[in-house]
């Protein structure tokens, strides 16, 4: 029979570009045959070529079926079949084959020979397949190879055992003492492979490695193998929050780490150590510490290579939360990497700035990241990169708008001098942020608008503009236009009216033809703030009353009364309500002027002079209480009055026996609530129903017990809607 | 800890993989590579080569036409991972003497036997030279 090596079967796929896969079709039904052959080379290299094709060429083969054939080849006598039995093995076997219950002999065979490379390999392999049964059953003879004497296969033993901790945690008592003699191995790698094993274990559990530390210290002290010393120093990391007197110790030796250091690797281990293991807390020199770390963190982000450049965000951000100001002293080569072309540079250097802003650089710092929003042709010219695409991707600009939010708003608004300055970004945010945030930035503009009494004239100036804007109300229908906006733009004329220039302007802007379109909460608003509005403007007419006012007064009345009526076939039942009120608030006003107006003709009023009392019964409506925002703690500077005790009863608990009951009724009134909810998920909905669940368990407890009154049934069903309505709200 | 070690040319073909998280199925691992190369691709010079990926860290490193990938998770130390790769990539420079992909590609074995004496049970157990080479050596004058 003719075979096909390994490098005939790469080479036919690469000759075969155009029909790939029906070639691979053809092989494997060689390869399936192959395998079957009794001839141990033919087998072996029909494993090879199996592997290859299963893991390479992308094509999700599955070769589970040939899991028996592997392991003939991993038993082969020969030494290169037996290490291309193993190499399938450990790309092929998953935890469930059920082949693995053969192999504990072969390993051992394996684990025991002579030949160092075969144990090797088995080693190798045993660390991908093992499993918790071979995992039990191969141990002992793996403590025993602790002692080998070759370096090369104590080194692998040691972290293949570690993979065996995993599978079977009893091992670790029984290797531990092992382990840790060899700790003083004479071979450096070996002593390296189990400070890479301690340093996993004490990550998990350091409390049980802290005995070590003197021995790891002395590791510490004398290696110059900068792997091993990465590994010692990240293990001191995981012991240091444990033993305070550890860290003292160990800043010598760190410090003079990151001082002389070349390499990127170990100075970035120890400044993460120095950062992670809370050295930088401990005072006396800490401080010197953190300022040396910080600034070599800088030398990372002044470098050309991108990567030191993240690296240094990512450690700087975690120096953030104890020595913000350190950092922010480095605030303009951070800001700098926001505008990185990069982006995962760009979101790190954000998560830096975020923590960093206070109210000098608040200003600053928006402003760059609001010149992110805008299009490429609006940023600054003399910048030496283009903008990445990623600037147009909604994600990062949603990003971007929420961080603006955030620093602008967090602690109160604390980092806030300028709130006229506020307002205006977030009006500004409107229009440039090309994704859906119109929710978050009303319920911004309404926060400040109530709780900053100074900015008010000018927030009100404001909305004016966007109420007025016949684009926004154009595009309303948009994902993007942030027409919600809107929301607070009328509320807040509506509101504090007393600030707009031409109120019955505004009121036109709000009852103009699109406005229907807009969400009905928006609609909502509007309504009641047309309303708001011309009471206070009307009532401005009462004092100077005259004909003309007169007239006015009565042709905007019947517009509103006509106009408003384009809400009234709103879908949307709030705004239908408010609508027809106040339209009927319209109507009543404008027959009482009418009526008024016709007694004047007919001669037999005097009074008209006075303007009719109904508009000045109007303003107390809606202006009687300023709205004031009230502190979160306000509450609790209000004292209990005398003689108040919270924890007395308002009604004295009913009888004993009646609470048992109940008791058990709350939880049937449990389940018919879950399952009213899980149904229709409107809470007034289940409540109904939950009483009456509990009705029909009343009737089902009475015909039980037989000798129930009435009365006492009735009683017991008001007990049980009571419970009802305090555990689920009316 | 490593998840896996990924070559994939600037065709989006893996030419090497090997992996040391076994919950990621073989069904997963075509759609994985299949994104990650293109990932890789996408990134420019100007970017850092190191991102986040599904749960993963990925680091690459470029070589001429192809891509030495490695997924890891957050607790790694990022420039060990780039200076593994580095050193990977410099054994097989010495064995193959000037590694190119064909050789990648007609002696994968090796470079798994190769990988497997650096990284054992998803750790770095050894970055010498001499130390990773040797039994390799070995191993071939024993097969002939």
């Amino acid at each position: 029979m003719f075979e096909k090596t390994l490098t005939d079967l790469i080479r036919g796929i690469r000759t075969n570009k155009k029909n790939e896969q029906k070639y691979i079709a053809a092989c494997l039904q060689e390869i399936r045959q192959e395998v079957r052959s009794n001839d141990p080379d033919v087998k072996a290299v029909a494993i090879s070529k199996l592997t290859y094709v299963c893991s390479l060429q992308m094509l999700g083969y599955d070769m589970s079926w040939a899991s028996f054939h592997v392991v003939e080849v991993m038993s082969s006598a020969k030494f290169l079949q037996k290490r291309t039995g193993y190499l399938a093995a450990t790309q092929s076997f998953r935890q469930d084959t059920d082949v693995l219950m053969l192999t504990t002999n072969l390993l051992k065979k394996d684990l025991a020979s002579g030949n160092h490379l075969e144990v090797g390999v088995a080693l190798n392999g045993l660390a991908h397949i093992v499993t918790p049964d071979l995992a039990r059953d191969l141990c002992q003879d793996l403590v025993s190879m602790l002692n080998h004497s070759r370096p090369y296969v104590r080194k692998k033993v040691v972290l293949v055992l570690y993979k065996l901790f995993l599978k079977f945690p009893e091992a670790l008592r029984l290797s531990f003492p092992r382990l840790k003699e060899k700790l003083e191995d004479p071979d450096p790698s070996v002593v390296c492979a189990v400070v890479n094993v301690i340093c996993e274990l004490a990550r998990k559990n350091p409390k049980n490695y802290l005995s070590l530390a003197p021995q790891l210290f002395h590791i510490l002290n004398t290696s110059s193998n900068n792997w091993m010393l990465i590994k010692i120093i990240k293990l001191f990391g995981a012991l240091t929050p444990l033993e305070p007197r550890l860290a003292k110790k160990l800043l010598p030796p760190i410090t003079q780490h990151i001082q002389q250091t070349h390499a990127m690797s170990l100075l970035y281990e120890c400044i993460h150590t120095v950062i992670t293991g809370g050295m930088l807390n401990l005072g006396g020199n800490s401080d010197s510490l953190a300022a040396m770390c910080v600034n070599k963190l800088r030398t990372f982000l002044e470098d050309t290579d991108q990567n030191l450049k993240y690296v240094g965000l990512l450690a700087l951000a975690k120096i953030l939360p104890t020595h913000p100001r350190l950092v922010s002293e480095h605030r303009d080569i951070i800001l700098r990497c926001i505008d990185d072309p990069d982006i995962s540079i760009r979101l790190r250097a954000l998560d830096l700035v975020v923590g960093m802003v206070n109210k000098r650089n608040c200003t600053d710092i928006v402003k760059r990241l609001m010149a992110h929003l805008l299009p490429s042709s609006n940023s600054d010219p003399t910048a030496n990169y283009s903008p990445p695409s990623t600037l147009l991707e909604p994600a990062y600009r949603a990003d971007i708008i929420n961080r603006i939010i955030y620093i602008c708003s967090q602690n109160s608004y604390s980092n806030i001098t300028n709130f006229e300055w506020y307002i205006a970004v977030l009006v500004d945010l409107t229009y440039v942020s090309g994704v859906k945030v119109g929710e978050m930035l009303a319920q911004q503009i309404m926060d400040v608008g109530v709780r900053v009494k100074s900015a008010r004239q000018y927030c009100v100036k404001i909305m004016q503009r966007l109420i007025s804007d016949k684009n926004l109300l154009e595009n309303c229908k948009l994902s993007d236009s942030n027409a919600e906006v809107l929301y607070a733009a009328a509320w807040i004329s509506g509101e504090y009216c007393s600030f707009l220039e031409n109120p019955v302007e505004t009121i036109e802007f709000l009852i103009q033809p699109g406005v229907t379109k807009l969400s009905h909460n928006v609609q909502a608003v509007y309504v009641h703030a047309v309303l708001k509005i011309y009471a206070y403007w009307a009532n401005s007419l009462v004092y100077n009353w005259d004909d003309d006012a007169k007239q006015e007064l009565i042709q905007i009345t019947a517009k509103l009364k006509d106009k408003v009526g384009m809400f009234s076939s709103c879908t949307d039942l709030e705004v239908q309500e408010r609508a027809y009120n106040i339209r009927e608030i319209f109507s009543i006003i404008h027959q009482d002027l009418i009526n008024e107006e016709n007694n004047l003709k007919e001669g037999n009023d005097y009074s008209s002079q006075k303007a009719p009392a109904i508009i000045a019964e109007l303003p107390p409506l809606f202006f009687f209480y300023e709205l004031n925002p009230v502190a979160p703690k306000a509450q609790k500077k209000v004292p209990i009055p005398e003689g108040l005790d919270l924890d007395a009863w308002i009604n004295e608990p009913l009888p004993e026996s009646e609470n048992n009951e109940s008791e058990e009724e709350e939880e049937s009134y449990g389940y018919g609530y879950g399952q009213t909810f899980g149904g229709s998920g409107d809470l007034i909905f289940s409540n109904g129903n939950g009483a009456t669940v509990g009705r029909r368990r009343v009737r089902k407890n009475g015909r039980k017990n037989g000798y129930e009154s009435e009365d006492n049934e009735e009683l017991r069903e008001k007990v049980y809607v009571t419970i009802y309505s305090v555990l689920f709200g009316n | 800890m490593l998840k896996f070690f990924l070559l994939v040319n600037k065709q989006g073909q893996t030419r090497f993989s090997r992996y040391y998280n076994t919950q990621i199925q073989p069904e997963e691992r075509v759609l994985m590579e299949a994104e990650i190369s293109r990932k890789c691709l996408k990134r420019g010079d100007s970017q850092c080569s190191i991102f986040e990926f599904r749960n993963y860290k990925l680091a690459f490193r470029r070589y001429a036409s192809l891509f030495f990938v490695i997924g890891f998770d957050e607790e790694k130390n990022h420039f060990a991972i780039l200076e593994l790769v580095q050193a990977y990539v410099e054994i097989l420079n010495t064995y193959f003497d000037n590694v190119c992909e064909l050789d990648i590609m007609f002696n994968i074995e090796k470079v798994h036997v190769i990988l497997e004496e650096m990284v054992l049970n998803s750790r770095i157990v050894e970055t010498n030279k001499n130390n990773v080479l040797a039994p390799v050596l070995e191993m071939d004058k024993a097969s002939k």
